[in-house]
């Protein structure tokens, strides 16, 4: 075991720290502002640190995979609080799946200006009654001349108010199977066919919508990866959807709990120093630790060709983290005391896009619930983990039972 | 940067999973467990043949020269086997030694507990209960030992055991030295076993490494709890899915059933996420000594509660069957019982977080 990086990339470190400090305007207000954010982006393409496995025709920066290099550059973006992360719809799950199974001219006309912002993409997935059971969605695409005509209603769509693109799957095959009917289509936003409407969360804010669409229209070549194949074309854009390495992310979480377990009072000391909550402290620093040495365990695997070696970890991971997550939430929102009947303020989203600002401990105790939900729902989860982790069998179906 | 297992490391754990399904079947298992008499000549002179007993003392003194992320890999192997014996009380006079003894002290014992020939334990935990080295009261001066101690392991039988003593420091007793009786415990695993220990003006030989070296064996032996509790943990659920693979009801294996499948799910995903504690805190005690302490606190403190909670969810899983003297998944909830609470409660390790943390 070797928990250091090394000399070679401790000097790439260091070159990426001063790029920061030279590209990104510490001090500014520049979290809202698009042009800095983009500026920021493009410098970093320019000097390999974005779009490092893109190639350069299609304006990544096409550099050799490091995972390692990788690590570094997140680590270093984020310790500056950079928003580098340009729309994750768009960069992190249709520009990879063009890229493994979309046409050539889909590649050109789609990737360069996802990259750069240009483009924004939602997802198309859930909807009201294809939650878990996604393969159960209903809305329906027709192929009428050269253009398909899209019917239906979409759920949890988010940023579907500034997105120009969505990409989607679609059952376009009357006649097939259930999984077999559905194809993965590309529409534009902007048409008199498609009605975005906000949908209210549990804390009062509106970051996901539900998209309507009544004879919407999408051109006949706007299918990825062939009619019928949406199902596959949706697995490999899933694999993407993975994220790697949530340690760092989590410890930012703990630290912000050690401040208010210092900053929050009981019995006229510090809550830090109470013995009850002090063990509960040292438990999640027990759960945080678990956490950042998995992540360890994912990065010096996927650095070393051992990916065998991490398929439990990465299975448990979305479960745990989760609960790890919901447990520090939980912790801050005992400290709080009677701060915890105030209605949730909205920091938990701008938190999550940047990493910047006072956190509300009442809005983050409510919003961590997502993470239960989103990307596939706990129990989901544990199914994934029952069958291909421990190799239980497949769950009954109302098919099964019937028979 | 690699945080990963080697060639070296997986082919020891490799050797000794071979060592272990050769060597204890599971009728011996069975037997040895019913004595409750946990020393077996046979399997502990195999373990030195394959190395087990020298695997940190260094190569000089016959031994294989490893870290202590290797003896706490095999550790972990020994917890799945439930392997009964003295392992843990002889490496950690080994380790005790090896952090604090005099040059005359290592020549004298290393060799003989490296090979096997000579059996070490420690004797740490007070009468009143109390493990770490502040809470030691066992009195040492002028060369004698005055006081007693209790749950050390296999103490009838070492022929050295390293003794804690009041102000922290730790001191060599000879196996059947003067003033020293031994009780044995009726103790939670039948596969180690506990004593009493009274000193009534024995002989004994301060180590030079004093309080230093005691927080090193506490810090190893939390290492290497946590990685026995590890390994038995993951036991326990291979050997509950095995179980809901073959036990049927209404008609189908219960595994079939999404509240058998959600809960070993979250067994395992309770339990794979904690091998990087274990794992980190064997190597911060080799090559990042600010780190040590506070990395094998938590190890010590997580893995060893999480897996008593396994065990707890195995028995369940196991329904009736798993209630029963017979159904050998007793074995490795015993041993996680013995794994969290030898060398102190979470809550007492937790504490140690808290305050080496600086909050």
């Amino acid at each position: 075991m070797d928990l250091s990086f090394g000399a070679e990339y401790e000097a790439f470190r260091d070159e990426v720290k001063l790029f920061v400090s030279e590209a990104w305007p510490r001090g500014a207000d520049a979290v809202c502002d698009r042009a800095v954010q983009l500026a920021f982006v493009v410098a970093a393409v320019e000097r390999g640190y974005l779009y490092r496995s893109i190639p350069k025709k299609y304006g990544g920066s096409e550099q050799e995979f490091d995972s390692l290099r990788e690590s570094i550059i997140v680590e270093e973006f984020d310790r500056a609080a950079v928003p580098w992360r340009l729309g994750n719809q768009g960069v992190g799950q249709l520009v990879p799946t063009l890229l493994e199974v979309g046409d050539e001219w889909q590649r050109e006309r789609f990737i360069r200006p996802t990259l750069r912002g240009e483009y924004v993409w939602c997802q198309g997935y859930s909807e009201p009654g294809a939650g878990s059971d996604l393969a159960a969605l209903r809305s329906s695409a027709r192929l009428e001349g050269d253009e398909w005509v899209i019917n239906g209603h979409k759920i949890w769509t988010s940023d579907a108010e500034d997105a120009n693109f969505m990409f989607g799957m679609f059952r376009t095959e009357r006649e097939a199977s259930k999984h077999a009917g559905i194809s993965y289509l590309l529409l534009e936003m902007d048409q008199p066919g498609v009605d975005v409407r906000p949908l209210r969360q549990i804390n009062g804010a509106t970051h996901f919508h539900e998209v309507f669409f009544d004879d919407a229209r999408t051109p006949a070549d706007w299918v990825v990866g062939g009619r019928g194949q949406g199902w596959r074309v949706a697995r490999v854009n899933l694999k993407h959807e993975r994220n790697l390495g949530s340690g760092q992310a989590m410890r930012r979480r703990f630290h912000q709990l050690l401040d208010l377990a210092q900053s929050a009072r009981i019995d006229g000391r510090p809550a830090s120093r109470d013995p009850v909550m002090r063990e509960r402290l040292a438990e999640l620093e027990c759960l945080v630790r678990c956490v950042e040495t998995t992540s360890l365990r994912q990065l010096s695997a996927v650095a070393h060709g051992e990916e065998a070696d991490i398929g439990l970890p990465l299975l448990v991971a979305k479960l745990y983290g989760s609960e790890v997550m919901d447990r520090i939430a939980g912790l801050a929102y005992d400290l709080i005391g009677a701060d915890g009947l105030l209605a949730p303020t909205d920091s938990g989203w701008a938190d999550l896009q940047s990493g910047a600002g006072e956190i509300d401990w009442v809005d983050q105790y409510l919003f961590v619930l997502a993470m239960r939900i989103a990307g596939g729902s706990s129990n989901i989860q544990r199914n994934l983990i029952g069958e291909r982790g421990l190799g239980l069998p497949r769950d009954l179906r109302a098919t099964d039972v019937a028979r | 940067m690699h945080f990963g297992l080697n060639d070296d490391q997986q082919l020891l754990q490799a050797t000794l999973r071979e060592y272990a399904a050769k060597e204890l079947l599971p009728a011996r298992r069975r037997e040895i467990f019913e004595a409750g008499r946990a020393f077996d000549p046979g399997l502990w002179q195999s373990a030195a043949d394959v190395g087990v007993t020298g695997l940190v003392i260094p190569q000089r003194y016959g031994g294989a020269g490893l870290e202590l992320l290797d003896l706490a890999l095999a550790f972990e192997v020994l917890g799945e086997a439930a392997m009964p014996g003295p392992f843990l009380g002889h490496a950690l006079a080994a380790l005790a030694l090896l952090c604090g003894g005099s040059a005359a002290q290592r020549e004298r014992w290393l060799p003989r507990l490296a090979s096997g020939d000579a059996l070490g334990s420690v004797a740490l935990c007070e009468l009143e209960g109390g493990w770490g080295p502040e809470t030691w009261g066992v009195r040492e001066a002028d060369g004698r030992l005055h006081g007693a101690k209790q749950h050390v392991e296999h103490a009838e039988r070492a022929d050295l055991l390293v003794v804690g003593v009041a102000g922290g420091g730790l001191v060599l007793v000879e196996g059947g030295a003067e003033g020293v009786s031994t009780a044995s415990i009726d103790g939670i695993d039948r596969m180690r076993n506990l004593s009493r220990v009274e000193f009534v003006g024995t002989p004994a030989e301060p180590l030079p490494g004093g309080v230093e070296a005691a927080r090193r064996v506490r810090d190893a032996g939390c290492v290497l709890l946590a990685a026995d509790a590890f390994g038995a943990a993951w036991k326990l659920i291979r050997l509950t899915v095995e179980y809901s693979l073959t036990r049927e009801q209404f008609g189908t294996p219960i595994a079939q059933f999404q509240s058998v499948k959600h809960q070993l799910a979250n067994l395992a995903a309770d339990t794979e996420p904690t091998r990087g504690l274990f794992w980190y805190a064997a190597h911060a005690f080799d090559h990042l000594p600010a780190e040590a302490e506070h990395a094998a606190a938590v190890a010590k403190a997580h893995v060893t509660d999480r897996a008593v909670q396994v065990g707890r969810g195995a028995v369940e899983l196991h329904g009736g069957i798993g209630f029963t003297w017979e159904c050998d998944v007793q074995f490795w909830v015993r041993r996680c019982m013995f794994d969290r609470a030898w060398l102190g409660l979470p809550r007492e390790h937790l504490a140690r977080v808290a305050d080496l943390g600086g909050w």
